[in-house]
């Protein structure tokens, strides 16, 4: 039991859990006790999009140094403009628009990775270049567009179950997909021995570009979900409804314990540091913090967490 | 033709052909009234990008100086315009906390990437805390000197100009400017040489400091209202501008003239593409287009150079 | 124009045996000790160096030897003892910038330039005074000097970026680097495998130089792993084993068995006779490229040698084999590096993953790899190469480095690759673990695996059935088992630099 414990408290994730729980208690202590279940059920709810969004970061910093996707908040857009656009409001052109969301996103994925190989662009330019690109896409495609969401999609987005949102059940079984595919297949230990170093995978036989290239997808992919679902959620896609997702997504990452060098990737801190995302800032409404208070102590708070966590250990 | 000079020149030609472009489209802009109007947003640019080439020369990434120099116009519009002693002061020891975090990422070994991501959130909390909403005034002599009429050559570019030499002077020929280098080439033979790698880190930050400052004053004379979320852009302007002008994220490998070209090449595409009155919808689309034209150019030369 | 070594110029060559004739500028260690959590690098150790002596260290890897250069370049503290250096005894507040003001300097096995910087610039790191104006051409001119001086002929400019250098010339330039004088006086240098990357001409230049140093009053330490290196270079040879001083000794007093035999592993003379058997068919052909030289062609249950000066194509052909860019290859093939750090070790990963990331093909069952199956793979191979620990799930960097290079063997060998190719894999790796790899090199061979081996030791060729010499790219000559001698090497390695 004590070796479980010492065990558990070594892994780099649960920080990101403890501080969650803490910034929890605080809140209900603070309102006696009051809403803490609904609390618990806002921040699955919410949380869920930070996590799709950040399971998809994840694999893409994991992939190595300098590997980042910040073409996320693009990506989240576009997709929820093409989902509700194809949509247009007909439970019959669901899944068609589910589609073809998703076949949007694949192909921002395939195009960063484009950019990245063709032109030898470093990630974090070649995302963010391709990222206004998009942007535009999305806004000259969905222009003023106001199109709810199929009455099916908006309900699966808030349904709940036992006060558990149906959809952060769903991201939890893509969030254990993603767990096992990190461990037991060939694609994962890839990922994470190209993110070590990329010569050494090489060497021993790995197909690095095919590696990043499915990352990449991935991600965007992820993203792609995301958009789909966040504009069920909030009945229509707006074209700013990416925006929060860029920091959000990478820190997440951070706060989890995912290492930024690459290599090593932490799933359930996912979760834990998008619960305390989500946590944190309903902490500070609750006691009624102006904006920039609550600024400076959501930036505090990360700063503080990846102070505890650790930094990368030396080599 | 000689590739490696060919790569180090694709900056300046790069920002040729943008401004030749923009004088195609638009004659008039061919002219010293023109050029002010369109490069004086550059200096500020230039002085973030700048301030990011520090960082990037330690191998650390500052995700946080666009809402720095916002904090600090805010500052400036306020504190520095009601009271110059409190406002020099309170600018100071943002510097001095510029280098508190150079120092903690270095001491901790932390990702430079979360510290400043999280600390985004801090300069901008603190500046909304400082100016809620956009106001205050800009000390009369900012607005002077960044409206200072030079005789013959636009006052932007002789100041960015000078920008860049200064910091090319500093940091590609002085003996610490190798030391600094050196710190991004391979920290762990500065160490051995006996140079400490924390004081290098928190002098790169403190630089990093300075030109956030100088960069957010700059922006409000020109502006000459306060702001916290006026240069949000910056942050990613930054990064772009040390790249385009031939920087790479790891290894000490910088420019600075580089790095000032890439700023005000990206400043004049914005205008360029105002001009060419392309539909606000790809307004910002384009500006990806020319970052990844310039980029794939330079790819292209890079590569030819590789292979022979 | 600077302080050169005048004063050291005039003192008496000399050395010592043990502790006694100590002078101002000898290095002392007293009871050194240096533990990393449980294990104890240094159990103790007393090292005397005196001025203008070279002495000799060598040792097993996991002997001490390195841990003993990073604490006397001062980039460890030692957990106890004493160094004295200058008249001065420093117990703590030993650190790098310490040595640096000293005069004791270090060229360590990975190399301490940046690559970013030119070779000048380089010089600038290590001399605080290379500082005001005109500070560059004062750095160039120091650099050029000395590396005129230790390496005639160099072909390198002070204006190179070292990114730019080819890895023998890098090792030259920091090499040079070590020895250059500005401000105070240059004590001691540490010169660790300081060959390693260098080619037969450039290794003796710098032997004669050594000599050329001493007599000036400098001391030098010189650890290499090629023992005829430390016999005919060194005054005095001093032995480690375990974290300890087993030996100290004058140099004349050893001879290469007696040397081995200190270190606590027997020499064996390997030699083979003629070609065991008809090989088998033919699974590797490279014709050569359009600029002239041989082919090469490797059978199956071959060991075929690379060899001649290092950096001269030899890598370049493993790579084009393992691509199949431009070579006819009728197998699967795996990659064995000799740069264990940026080319073969997955730091993150245990001793077991690192073993079965070549094999996680076939370990595969629906899709999913088979754990049990990759524990047992790790496990059977952990055995076979004899790779020293208890626990495959412990980290790759919980092992020594020749133990590190078994997991890379282990990772190349439990893969289903008929054709194993060897980047210089002994590359700073003990003479056991060596001994143990040609033993299993053989064995596998003898069931039908295919060895392409480039080696910069010469005397592993004795184990390859053919070698193929390369010279600036191509290959220049081929040599059968039976006329493999050191001669035929050489000549064919230097027919051009031949007066």
């Amino acid at each position: 039991m004590k070796a479980m414990l010492n065990k558990l408290a070594r892994q780099p994730w649960i920080f990101s859990f403890a501080a969650a729980l803490a910034v929890w208690l605080i809140t209900i202590a603070h309102t006696g006790g009051q809403g803490a279940g609904a609390i618990l059920t806002a921040a699955l709810s919410f949380a869920t999009f930070t996590i799709i969004v950040g399971l998809g970061q994840m694999m893409v910093i994991t992939t190595g140094p300098g590997n980042v996707d910040l073409s996320i908040p693009a990506t989240i857009t576009l997709s929820g403009v093409v989902a509700m656009k194809v949509m247009d409001e007909d439970t019959g052109r669901l899944v068609i628009g589910v589609v073809a969301a998703l076949g949007a996103a694949s192909l921002v994925g395939v195009f960063n990775y484009a950019l990245i190989r063709l032109l030898r662009i470093p990630p974090i330019i070649a995302t963010l270049s391709s990222s206004f690109l998009i942007l535009s896409t999305a806004i000259s495609y969905g222009r003023g567009i106001r199109i709810k969401p199929p009455e099916p999609l908006a309900e699966f987005a808030t349904a709940r179950l036992v006060g558990i949102p149906v959809m952060s059940l769903a991201v939890l079984a893509i969030s254990l997909m993603i767990g096992l595919v990190l461990a037991r297949t060939l694609y994962g230990r890839s990922v994470l021995a190209v993110g070590q170093n990329s010569n050494a995978a090489w060497l021993a036989g790995l197909d690095v570009g095919r590696t990043r290239f499915v990352t990449y997808v991935l991600s965007a992919l992820m993203a792609g979900v995301c958009g789909v679902l966040l504009s069920g959620f909030s009945r229509g896609a707006a074209l700013n409804m990416g925006e929060e997702f860029l920091l959000a997504s990478i820190a997440t990452v951070v706060i989890g314990g995912t290492s930024v060098a690459g290599g090593r990737a932490n799933v359930p801190g996912i979760w834990g540091a998008a619960l305390f995302m989500y946590l944190l800032v309903t902490m500070l409404n609750t006691f009624g913090a102006s904006a920039g208070v609550r600024l400076v102590l959501t930036g505090l708070m990360i700063i503080a967490v990846i102070v505890a966590a650790g930094g990368e250990e030396q080599r | 033709m000689n590739r490696r000079l060919l790569r180090q020149a694709l900056p300046f030609l790069s920002l040729a052909i943008v401004l030749a472009a923009t004088f195609y489209v638009q004659p008039r802009t061919m002219s010293y009234f023109g050029l002010n109007l369109m490069l004086q947003y550059a200096v500020p640019i230039a002085l973030a990008t700048v301030a990011q080439m520090f960082v990037i020369t330690v191998n650390d990434l500052d995700l946080s100086i666009g809402p720095f120099v916002g904090l600090v116009s805010c500052i400036g519009a306020t504190l520095l315009f009601e009271n110059p002693s409190l406002g020099i002061l309170a600018l100071l020891s943002l510097v001095v906390l510029y280098g508190a975090v150079g120092a903690l990422i270095h001491s901790r070994n932390l990702p430079s990437i979360v510290v400043t991501l999280g600390l985004s959130f801090v300069w901008a909390g603190i500046a909304v805390m400082i100016l809620p909403s956009p106001g205050g005034k800009s000390p009369e002599w900012l607005k002077a000197l960044m409206t200072f009429q030079m005789p013959v050559i636009p006052f932007p570019i002789i100041a960015a100009v000078m920008i860049g030499l200064v910091v090319q002077l500093a940091l590609m020929h002085s003996s610490y400017g190798v030391i600094a280098r050196g710190a991004g080439g391979n920290p762990k033979a500065l160490s051995r040489a006996g140079w400490s790698m924390m004081n290098t880190k928190i002098a790169m930050y403190m630089l990093a400091g300075v030109f956030g400052v100088l960069s957010g004053l700059a922006l409000l004379g020109l502006t000459t209202s306060g702001d916290a979320h006026v240069a949000d852009r910056y942050t990613l302007y930054s990064i772009a501008g040390v790249i385009l002008g031939g920087g790479e994220f790891i290894g000490g490998r910088v420019s600075p003239l580089g790095a000032v070209v890439g700023a005000l090449t990206l400043a004049l595409a914005g205008s360029f593409l105002i001009f060419l009155k392309i539909s606000p919808d790809w307004q910002i689309g384009a500006q990806g287009a020319i970052l990844i034209i310039v980029l794939a150019l330079r790819a292209l030369v890079t590569y030819g150079e590789q292979k022979r | 124009m600077w302080p050169t070594s005048s004063i050291l110029l005039t003192t008496p060559r000399r050395w010592s045996r043990a502790s006694e004739n100590l002078t101002p500028d000898t290095i002392r260690l007293d009871g050194v000790e240096k533990s990393f959590g449980a294990v104890q690098a240094l159990a103790g150790v007393d090292l005397v160096v005196a001025a203008g002596e070279c002495l000799g260290l060598v040792g097993h890897n996991g002997a001490g030897k390195s841990t003993l250069m990073h604490v006397l370049s001062g980039n460890l503290s030692p957990s106890a003892g004493t160094i004295a250096v200058g008249g001065q005894t420093y117990e703590r507040g030993w650190n790098a910038a310490v040595t640096q003001s000293q005069g004791v300097r270090c060229v360590f096995q990975e190399l301490s330039l940046c690559p970013n910087l030119t070779v000048a610039e380089n010089a600038r790191i290590v001399h605080a005074a290379l500082k005001g104006v005109g500070w560059k051409d004062r750095a160039a001119r120091l650099i050029r000097d000395k590396l005129d001086e230790i390496f005639p002929g160099h072909g390198i400019d002070a204006a190179d970026e070292i990114a730019n250098l080819a890895i023998g010339k890098r090792q030259m330039a920091e090499i040079a680097r070590a020895f250059t004088v500005t401000e105070g006086a240059l004590r001691l240098v540490i010169l660790d495998e300081p060959t390693s990357s260098l080619d037969a001409v450039t290794a003796r230049q710098l032997l004669a130089y050594i000599r050329k140093e001493t007599a000036r009053g400098t001391s030098i330490i010189l650890i290499s792993h090629l023992l005829g290196e430390i016999l005919s270079a060194s005054d005095r040879i001093v032995v480690m084993k375990d974290g300890r001083k087993v030996a100290d000794r004058l140099a004349a007093e050893f001879t290469r068995n007696s040397l081995v035999a200190a270190m606590g592993s027997e020499a064996r003379e390997h030699r083979r006779g003629a070609v065991r058997k008809a090989a088998g068919d033919v699974l590797v052909s490279v014709q050569p490229e359009p600029d002239g030289g041989a082919p090469l062609e490797a059978r199956r249950g071959e060991v075929i040698g690379l060899t001649g000066l290092a950096g001269h194509g030899q890598t370049r052909m493993l790579l084009r084999i393992f691509e199949g860019r431009g070579a006819e290859v009728k197998a699967a093939s795996a990659f064995i590096a000799g740069d264990r750090q940026s080319d073969g070790v997955f730091n993150l990963w245990s001793i077991g993953r690192n073993i079965t990331v070549r094999s996680l093909r076939a370990l595969r069952g629906g899709g999913l790899i088979d754990l049990a199956a990759e524990a047992r793979l790790s496990e059977v191979w952990k055995e076979k190469m004899a790779i020293r620990t208890t626990d495959t799930a412990n980290n790759i960097l919980t092992l020594s480095g020749g133990n590190q290079q078994k997991a890379l063997f282990a990772r190349a060998l439990a893969s289903d690759a008929a054709i194993i190719l060897m980047d210089d894999p002994m590359r700073g790796v003990d003479i056991g673990t060596k001994q143990e790899v040609y033993a299993m090199i053989r064995a596998e061979a003898e069931k039908g695996r295919t060895f392409i081996w480039y080696t910069t030791e010469i005397e592993e060729l004795t184990h390859c059935d053919r070698a193929y010499v390369f010279r600036n790219g191509p290959i220049v000559a081929t040599l059968s088992a039976l006329e493999l001698t050191e001669e035929k090497v050489l000549e064919a390695s230097f027919a051009e630099h031949a007066a």
